[in-house]
């Protein structure tokens, strides 16, 4: 019946005292109307002691009610006199205006009330899901355990890390508050006794006391309290931490890309020589003049600018549509080597051909025939005149004309070169026939030509045009008859050009280039002596010679040979313009060529058509030498190697060649060049280096020979000598050779 | 001393003066290769320009180009060899001489002149 009480739970005393009108209303009347219901206590009260508290509804509470109950038991039993007391003095009952109104059977029906142990709000049935039965299963036991309290109590075991920080703390703050007034050693104290967390707390204090040495380290400490004291912070409880963390929204991430466009590349490919560097730079050093250069035209007049703009825009349009033009030198290349391999042996025979039989043939020599030049154009006409080029020793002009009065046609001068046999280098041509021409000496590329009409010009071969560059006329004194010689002279003062032309109208006439225009002075008259005649109204006519050669002294400016028509030479000076220096008795006939002697200062040579050569001393009136070669003697040329050797040609188409070293009364050769009926030689020139004449004949052919070793004949070195060279050695050579000819001549009376 | 002329008209007449000049200078070239290819031995004539490329020929296309291109290679080695030895030198004629002909190259800034001549007689 009576369950063992084992539990009590705390009992309100106000609801106890039922008869008091005063707290009634406030105890726990539920708790006596339930526990009036339940079963009987072990004192069996009833429910007329209890009936008063108030009655609830609701069930019966077993526990509150068990709790009650007993406690009631023990209210009265410890309480009992006191409270006797109280009960008896106040017993009236109080109704409370909700009290359940029940009937009397009720009233006294006894409830009984059994007390456990047991917690009785602590679930019965619970069911848990079991996974390895698949099933849900009852548990068997359920915990009875009520906590009707619980406080977190903040008790820390004093020698635990905690418990130990905190009570240091708790004794740096007690000494903090005495030190206020100083900061600085407070905070020393602090920062020491932070710092010893392994010392105990004494040395940190006696530390701290010591604040002498510590105040020099403060600067560096001072941020140490803060961190100590924030670390502390920091630590989390172990028992009841929750870290709460949460996550940012991590936004979608999307790629995007774009490509741009790629740059367009270009493969170069190139190979850096050593000739390649060397092309940027001299193309850069180019660019550099010419930007100069421009600099400086600028300065000119800019319409001329222009004009050369158009010039040089239509000659660049001109190369960029001419393919062919720009091939011109390597066309020229090749046709002389075109040719150098068709006369191939000619040209081995020029260069290294030495005529053996020399060594055998003491006194005679020989001429190797090389090649033979013609042109189309030229085969009626006869060279007049041969003139090698002062620069280029292949290059050579060939004037042709006509000898022949009645059939007088154009002239034509070419430019031959050795190195290319079948063409010429350059073709002029001219109304008349040419007569005879000069290069300049320092400007190889300007010709003096003078025509059968008497009409003088001169010649650039730089220019393209065939014409003359300047030409005498009839206003501009030209001759009346044929020019038959022109030689240059020396830039006169003004550092014009000048030439001077001698021409069968007895007129020797200087002629200067005075800003682009042929000046002519006349120089000298050829009057032939004893002849002057008395003219109509009193006029002295002087009969004049006619002029057919003429020669300037290499050393001695003024001085000069003429020869004439009638046989005579007159020796001349620049500077008296109506008297001869001399005058020799040369010739019987037309004194064809004069010419003085390279070396020698005397003597000088001269030939005609009276089929004699003869060579003079110019201070003696005889001739020297005397030479008959059977034939009208067109042409005859000093050697440029030696001073005794010379060569003459005839118009039966021979050429002689003399060297008085070796022979003074014969030739050392004469060949047969030309066919002899149908062809004349009309002139010979020695090219000034190598061993190569030039003959030219009447059918505008020229032919080159070579010169065998015996007529090229230097001195004999003797042994344990040195070789002299030099024009010194040919003048004695030469010398020797007059002074024996002389005295036997003045001794004989020649 | 100067030769100059007085400065010049650029007259409608000296531009086609100008013009015959260039002209003049076309037909002189063209006389020499026309000289070259009538010379005696002379088998044929190829002009190449930069590239290789024949722009003249006196054989057929096949042979034509088969010598172009040959040669082409051939004269830029030798010009490359020439040059590397001295910078300042350029190639200026190569002749290559067999057994049956002579083939010579004249090498010009922009072009190659090529002629093969029989030199026996």
């Amino acid at each position: 019946m009576v369950a063992a009480i084992n539990f009590l739970p705390p009992v309100d005393r106000e609801c106890w005292r039922e008869e008091r009108p005063v707290a009634e209303s406030r105890c726990g009347r539920r708790h006596a109307s339930q526990g009036g219901r339940q079963a009987p206590t072990g004192k069996g009260l009833s429910r007329a002691d209890i009936g008063q508290s108030g009655p609830s509804g609701g069930k019966a509470v077993p526990r509150a009610a068990k709790a009650v109950s007993k406690k009631r038991d023990e209210d009265a039993s410890t309480e009992a006199g006191e409270g006797v007391d109280e009960w008896a003095a106040a017993k009236t009952l109080v109704k409370p205006p909700d009290q359940l109104e029940l009937t009397e059977a009720e009233l006294k029906e006894e409830f009984t009330r059994i007390l456990t142990a047991n917690n009785p709000h602590a679930p019965q049935n619970i069911i848990r899901y079991s996974f390895k039965e698949r099933a849900y299963k009852p548990i068997s036991y359920v915990d009875q355990m009520a906590i009707h309290f619980s406080l977190n109590g903040n008790m820390i075991l004093k020698d635990s890390d905690e418990g130990r920080r905190q009570s240091i703390r708790l004794s740096t703050a007690a000494e903090k508050a005495p030190v206020e007034t100083s900061a600085v050693t407070s905070e020393e104290t602090e920062i020491k006794d932070e710092e010893s967390t392994g010392d105990t707390q004494a040395a940190g204090d006696e530390e701290a006391e010591g604040s002498g040495t510590a105040e020099v380290a403060e600067a560096a400490e001072a941020e140490e309290p803060p961190r100590p004291r924030a670390k502390e912070q920091k630590l989390a409880n172990q028992f009841n931490f929750i870290e709460r963390a949460s996550r940012t929204l991590n936004n979608p991430m999307r790629e995007r890309a774009c490509q741009s466009e790629p740059t367009p590349c270009k493969n170069f490919s190139a190979t850096a020589n050593q000739w390649e560097i060397y092309d940027a730079y001299v193309e850069e050093l180019q660019k550099m003049e010419r930007s100069k250069e421009k600099e400086k035209t600028k300065v000119q007049i800019a319409k001329r600018e222009e004009e050369k703009k158009k010039g040089r825009n239509l000659t660049s349009l001109e190369s960029q549509s001419d393919d062919i033009t720009k091939i011109s030198k390597a066309a020229k290349i090749m046709e002389r080597m075109v040719n150098q391999n068709t006369f191939d042996d000619i040209a081995q025979d020029f260069k290294y051909f030495e005529d053996a039989s020399d060594e055998y043939r003491d006194q005679q020599g020989t001429l190797l025939p090389l090649w033979k030049f013609q042109y189309d154009k030229t085969k009626r006409l006869a060279v007049t005149a041969i003139s090698w080029n002062p620069k280029y020793k292949d290059l050579f002009a060939v004037g042709y004309g006509s000898y022949d009065f009645m059939k007088q046609g154009q002239g034509m001068l070419l430019l031959y070169t050795m190195k290319n046999p079948s063409f010429p280098e350059y073709v002029f041509s001219s109304e008349s026939g040419i007569m005879c021409l000069d290069f300049h000496n320092d400007h190889p590329y300007l010709m003096a030509v003078g025509f059968y009409d008497g009409n003088v010009a001169i010649y650039n071969v730089k220019k393209a045009t065939s014409q003359p560059s300047y030409r005498s006329s009839a206003k501009s004194g030209k001759h009346t008859e044929p020019v038959w010689q022109v030689k240059w002279q020396k830039d006169d003062m003004d550092n014009n050009l000048n030439f001077f032309s001698v021409s069968s109208d007895g007129r020797i006439v200087s002629w200067t280039l005075v800003k682009n225009e042929l000046v002519h002075t006349d120089v000298i008259k050829l009057s032939v002596e004893g002849t002057t005649m008395q003219g109509p109204e009193g006029l002295q006519l002087q009969t004049l010679g006619c002029g057919t050669s003429f020669d300037f002294h290499k050393k001695i400016d003024y001085l000069f040979l003429v020869g004439t028509e009638e046989g005579k030479i007159y020796k001349c000076s620049k500077y008296y313009s109506s008297q001869f220096l001399d005058v020799f008795e040369a010739h019987h006939m037309a004194v064809d060529s004069v010419s003085w002697n390279p070396y020698h200062l005397k003597v000088f040579i001269s030939c005609s058509s009276d089929w004699t050569v003869k060579i003079w001393d110019h201070t003696i009136k005889t001739p020297m030498f005397i030479y008959d070669l059977n034939s009208a003697v067109g042409d005859v040329a000093w050697s440029p190697y030696s001073s005794t050797v010379f060569a003459a040609v005839t118009t039966d188409g021979k050429a002689h060649v003399f060297d008085l070293s070796i022979n003074k009364y014969e030739a050392l050769c004469t060949q047969l060049v030309v066919a002899k009926k149908k062809n004349k030689i009309t002139h010979i020139q020695f090219n000034p280096v190598y061993p190569v004449v030039i003959i030219g004949d009447e059918q505008g052919h020229i032919t080159s020979l070579k010169l065998s070793p015996n007529l090229r004949r230097m001195p004999k070195e003797k042994k344990g000598q040195e070789v002299k060279k030099g024009p010194e050695v040919e003048i004695a050579k030469l010398d020797k050779l007059l002074n024996l000819v002389r005295e036997p001549e003045s001794k004989a009376g020649k | 001393m100067s030769l100059k002329r007085s400065s010049v008209q650029y007259t409608p007449s000296y531009i086609t003066l100008l013009c015959l000049l260039c002209n003049r200078e076309k037909a002189e070239v063209e006389e020499t290769l026309k000289r070259i290819q009538a010379h005696k031995g002379v088998i044929a004539t190829i002009v190449v320009n930069a590239e290789g490329i024949p722009i003249r020929t006196t054989l057929d296309n096949s042979t034509t180009v088969q010598y172009a291109g040959l040669l082409h290679q051939l004269i830029m080695k030798a010009r490359s060899t020439v040059r590397d030895i001295d910078p300042q030198n350029d190639l200026t004629f190569l002749r290559i001489r067999s057994k049956k002909h002579e083939i010579m190259v004249a090498p010009d800034k922009e072009y190659l002149l090529i002629v093969i001549q029989n030199p026996c007689e």
